[in-house]
């Protein structure tokens, strides 16, 4: 590593080993579907994601199941489900990759500074992260959701402001080992400036952990998201979100359960694909830590 | 030693003098006005002035920083807008339910997440392994109210077999246990993979091995019983994660605890009760941590106290 | 002879209440919630919930005639009205006890409206009290009691108002004057509100937190056969749909959160259950506030315009017909309701063409503001799409409901807002409940309930002139200017009146009372004082 190619032999080797493990292929396969998905939601949707058709209805108010017509249902507004599941892939995509790039930007920027400075500023850091572990996540989004008034910028906002502490963590602990590392000792002796240090030496270090964390994270992000949705604090009504189909329907759940089911299933699968990834890519990065835990 | 827990426990400290700030900023920062909501819509505004003060929201905010702490020191949450009762006591009516359903969450978890951690650990790089481990991502990447709500359509709807959400009797509790269970237990079940495939790998198992000790016994003997220290740990670092998990659980199942009281309490903007949950949140993650960091050495020798 | 007499007495009562209790068979009605019971302290209790279980614990000097909106006289005998409508006298029934055996006095009444009216109490109901004269000084501390509330002895006690007021009558019967005893109220301090004392039909015997509210016959109530039944349990944390179940089992007698909107069309398709369910009326109405004071919505034109718009019927559909399209402010329950006013007709294409005179033939954008509790966002979007229709491009904030009442309540802070969740349940049957705090220019405030911040003097004007309309002679007259001030409003259009909702109750087969005391337009979801069990 180090090096200016980008394709080195053992990133190579590492490939190699990602394309032989059939959970990630198949992960990859389904998060290039969904891409493809939201990239194309207008073309692949069957109606428009908003129209409340009359016909959506029955004469006693309740959502159709799923039909010729409407192929997954309709929901509570007579909007067709699955043209809202269609554009809901944009909607959590989006704010997977926003809410966690940004989330990994916070803890590399304030992971790199908490272990390379060290000193007060590392510890003041370094506390804030304990004091943020401390809280419940979930309770903690909720109140800056509501604080903030929910929008889908602000709801990838929220987010991040609560993932970036993990990755803080783990990036501090790297650099932290890094700092000690002969090679960098030798190149701080030889006078290089601290910024070449952090960016010539440091900074390729962390691609590796960039590249799993920003796969793992997106898969805690579309959860967090979905929930946030689900408890009506997320994405602002009425564009489509899985979470919130879910809180629309939740209590029609025994008579209209398809709009439990398929939301949550595209839930689930996005969340495992970028899961499986991500941690295929761990393994393959990493092969000697192969299957332990964080 | 005695410095090592000392330190740990006036940074614990520290951390919950934090929690106590930031959660009093949040809580001051809410959109809406406390007195008001109190005050109800035939109040005048002078009504409203008078119930301001009352509530001691007029005075500067150090000055409320410090009288929220000083209550705090002294065990008093103040008094819950909605419901014009102590927090404390709302708490205590509310927490046996968490505990019951933390208990059960994490029972199901390690139902779970042993056996699927161990098969995995003695098929290492087989096609169980994989599909074991898949199965566990499958858990870990579920929305919980989703697979919560489908579990009561199909046991307690379907099936008849467990109520519909509630609380009281053994029967009540299985589905939320179980939601969390499923939801967590993948993490776990790597865990135990990897610590058995550890314990595996050590000498003396390869010598009892040698020896002729069968293969179920090496694991239920020794391995496991080395395997498991490190899930304990981790109990203890997931009660952050299993706080979160309380709101959404408690909500689908109508589990009268105190994520639920978060719940209805941040809706109606009722201050007292949102600080009060989140303060025993945020204590039962610092001691959750405390423990896991105190035990953990004393699990595994080669850990230093630093 | 004397003692004689008492061994018969004593015989027959013993007689009497064994075949009660035999009659009663057990006696108990159970009741199911979801949310724990807040306090039960008249002088804060402000919730649906509460507000019924606090009358049959505590009672006031007037109350309803059970099913009714008609006004009768409780803890008083009689009352006098001084002609120019200022001074009210009350005679006390002399046979009235708190449940811990102390005669209930003038005194008492005197005390109960003072302590509402002390901000230290931080009762909801305050408000409702300054009119009476010298309220005002006391509550800001000047006065050591209120002058206008005067013991005359122990069994007379009179009010003396600052203006006429139509209501005042209505006034005394909400349950902020409902009177407690003074010891028991300095025992419990804060916690009266868990540790009830009052005069009601019911006293409190049992409640544990988040799981039950148990209440048991008053032995020693002035009313004769009232309650019907010995007990009254509320179980709490009980989900609707669960509820459902637990009263097809028998287990529960009466749903306390209504039908469950997802079952709703099973159990009204199912006659077994339907003919458990009783239908009435709620004085409620749904509405949508037009800001008045953000644009284009100060435009009249787009006002009436966008009332112009909303498919009520279709609206009423998806919340499964649990709900009649409404065309004015007062629900029909009201007195004052307009029989003969039809409002606005949905006509999108007259819409536009009014859009366009205003000079949006474009359409415009706005906010709209919504609770987050179901079905609220779904209404939002349902009024969303209707307005889309002639060109209006409406963004939704679906909200926690303390921060929509708080934009509610900012000038310029919600140009639309739906109520629904927060919407307008009158506190008393009189049509200027419906006025003064979400209509008139005094509630047009920060902080006040007048979200469409609508303000015309001139109907501020007749509608005090309407509350100054005392004589029973006059109330047919004092309707009428009622139902010219709302038709001027619905004129100038600051709200899309969108439904009234209707009351459904459920009880048990066991269960009946007299007429309409299931849907009683006062106790929701019933009238425990009058329910009886088969």
């Amino acid at each position: 590593m180090g090096s200016g190619r980008f394709l080195t032999r053992e990133r190579k080797l590492a490939l190699a080993r990602f394309f032989r493990n059939w959970p990630a292929v198949f992960g990859l396969t389904v998060i290039v579907a969904i891409v493809f998905t939201a990239l194309f939601a207008p073309m692949l949707a069957p109606y428009d994601p908003e129209e409340q058709f009359f016909d959506g209805l029955s004469l006693t108010g309740m959502p159709l199941p799923p039909n010729d017509t409407y192929l997954l249902g309709t929901d509570l507004l007579g909007r067709d489900l699955l043209s809202r599941i269609i554009y809901g892939a944009r909607v959590s995509l989006v704010i997977g990759v926003v809410a966690n790039g940004v989330a990994l930007l916070i803890g590399i920027l304030l992971g790199t500074i908490a272990g390379y400075f060290q000193g007060r500023l590392g510890l003041v850091i370094m506390r804030f992260t304990d004091l943020m572990m401390a809280f419940p996540a979930l309770l903690l989004a909720i109140a800056l959701a509501a604080i903030l008034r929910p929008s889908m910028w602000i709801v990838a906002m929220v987010i991040a402001m609560v993932n970036w502490v993990q990755i803080a963590r783990v990036v501090y602990s790297q650099v932290l080992s890094l700092r000690r590392r002969d090679f960098i000792q030798a190149a701080t002796a030889l006078g290089a400036r601290t910024g070449r240090i952090l960016f010539r030496h440091i900074m390729p270090h962390l691609i590796p952990t960039v590249v799993v964390w920003g796969t793992l994270g997106i898969a805690t992000t579309v959860l967090l998201e979905a929930t946030l949705s689900y408890l009506g604090v997320g994405v602002q009504p009425p564009t489509p979100s899985w979470g919130g189909i879910i809180n629309e329907s939740q209590s029609y759940f025994i008579d209209a359960p398809w709009l439990i089911i398929f939301p949550g299933l595209a839930i689930l699968l996005m969340s495992l694909s970028f899961n499986l990834v991500g941690d295929a890519l761990r393994d393959a990065i990493d092969p000697e830590r192969s299957g332990s835990n964080v | 030693m005695f410095r090592y827990i000392l330190r740990r426990l006036i940074q614990a400290a520290l951390v919950l003098v934090g929690v106590s700030v930031i959660t009093f900023l949040l809580s001051y920062a809410l959109p809406a006005d406390p007195a008001r909501m109190i005050a109800g819509r035939s109040a005048t505004p002078e009504t409203v002035e008078k119930i301001r003060h009352e509530l001691g929201l007029d005075r500067p905010l150090p000055v409320q920083y410090f009288n929220y702490a000083w209550g705090l020191l002294h065990g008093d949450m103040g008094r819950s807008y909605v419901q014009k009762t102590e927090v404390t006591t709302l708490l205590k009516s509310r927490l046996p339910a968490t505990i019951q359903l933390a208990v059960a969450g994490i029972l199901f978890e390690l139902i779970l997440a042993l056996p699927l951690g161990i098969i995995a650990a003695l098929r290492k790089g087989k096609l169980t392994d994989q599909l074991t481990m898949v199965f566990a991502f499958f858990g870990v990447s579920a929305p919980q109210f989703a697979l919560g709500l489908i579990l009561l359509y199909f046991f307690g709807y379907r099936l008849s077999l467990v109520p519909l959400g509630g609380y009281g009797t053994l029967k009540h509790i299985i589905l939320p246990g179980l939601t969390i269970g499923i939801t967590g237990a993948g993490w776990y079940a790597r865990v135990m993979r990897s610590s058995m495939l550890e314990v595996l790998s050590q000498q003396y198992i390869r010598t009892a091995k040698a020896k002729g000790v069968s293969k179920w016994a090496v694991v239920t003997k020794h391995a496991l019983r080395n395997a498991i220290l490190p899930i304990i740990a981790m109990i203890g670092l997931d009660i952050g994660i299993f706080m979160s998990g309380v709101v959404v659980v408690e909500s689908v199942f109508a589990w009268p605890g105190i994520g639920q009281m978060a719940w209805q309490a941040i809706q109606l903007v009722d201050i007292p009760v949102i600080m009060g949950v989140v303060t025993v949140a945020a204590v039962a993650i610092v001691i959750g941590n405390l423990l896991a960091d105190l035990v953990y050495p004393f699990l595994d020798p080669r850990i230093e106290y630093r | 002879m004397k003692r004689v007499v008492a061994t018969v007495v004593l015989a027959v009562a013993l007689i009497m209440s064994l075949a009660l209790s035999a009659a009663a068979s057990g006696g108990n009605v159970v009741v199911s919630f979801k949310s724990d019971v807040s306090t039960l302290d008249p002088a804060i209790g402000y919730d649906w919930q509460n507000w019924s279980i606090i009358k049959s614990i505590f009672n006031g000097l007037m109350d309803y005639v059970p099913g009714t909106t008609k006004l009768r006289t409780k803890l008083a005998k009689s009352y006098e009205i001084s002609p120019d409508g200022l001074t009210y006298t009350f005679h006390l029934r002399d046979d009235v006890v708190f449940h811990n055996g102390r005669k209930v006095v003038a005194s008492d009444v005197k005390y109960s409206l003072e302590r509402v009216l002390n901000p230290e109490t931080q009762s909801p109901g305050l408000g409702f009290y300054l009119g009476i004269k010298g309220a005002k000084a006391f509550s800001e501390g000047e006065a050591e009691e209120v002058s206008g509330i005067k013991v005359i002895d122990d069994h007379t006690i009179q009010f003396v108002l600052n203006e006429p007021n139509a209501a005042f009558l209505h006034i005394l019967a909400l349950n902020f004057s409902f009177v407690v005893p003074k010891e028991e109220v300095e025992k419990y301090g804060k916690d009266f509100g868990h540790h009830p004392v009052g005069t009601g039909a019911f006293r409190l015997k049992e409640w544990v937190l988040g799981q039950r509210l148990v209440l048991e016959r008053n032995p020693d109530y002035f009313i004769p056969n009232r309650p019907q039944v010995d007990q009254i349990t509320f179980l709490i944390g009980i989900e609707p749909t669960v509820a459902l179940l637990k009263l097809q089992r028998g287990e529960v007698d009466i749903l306390g959160d209504g039908i469950p909107p997802a079952r709703f069309v099973q159990v009204m398709k199912d006659p077994k259950l339907s003919k458990l369910v009783e239908q009435g009326e709620q004085i409620q109405t749904g509405y949508v506030t037009l800001n008045t004071r953000v644009k284009p919505l100060d435009n009249k034109k787009v006002r009436q315009a966008l009332n112009m718009a909303i498919n009520k019927e279709r609206i009423c559909l998806m919340i499964n017909n649990r709900a009649v399209p409404a065309n004015q402010v007062l629900p029909p329950l009201m007195p004052g309701y307009d029989t003969e006013f039809s409002g606005y007709p949905y006509d999108p294409e007259k819409a536009k063409a009014l859009l366009a005179e205003a000079g949006y033939s474009n359409g415009f954008s706005t906010v709209l503001y919504c609770s987050n509790v179901d079905p609220n966002p779904r209404i939002a979007q349902a009024i969303q799409q209707d307005l889309a229709a002639i060109g209006v491009n409406v963004e939704i904030k679906a909200l926690a409901p303390s921060t929509v009442i708080q934009a509610g309540g900012t000038e310029g802070g919600a140009p639309m807002l739906w109520s629904g969740g927060m919407a307008w349940i009158a506190d008393y049957p009189d049509p200027n409940n419906f006025y003064w705090p979400i209509l008139a220019s005094a509630s047009a405030t920060s902080g006040g309930w007048n979200w469409a911040w609508y303000s015309n003097p001139e109907l501020d004007a007749l509608a005090a002139k309407a509350d100054t309309m005392v004589a029973p002679e006059e109330q047919e007259e004092r309707l009428e200017l009622w139902k010219k001030i709302y038709r001027q409003v619905m004129e100038d259009a600051p709200w899309i009146p969108i439904f009234h909702e209707k009351r459904f109750t459920m009880h048990s087969e066991r269960l009946t009372g007299p007429e309409g005391i299931f849907v009683d337009p006062i106790h929701i979801p019933v009238n425990y004082e009058e329910v009886q069990i088969r």
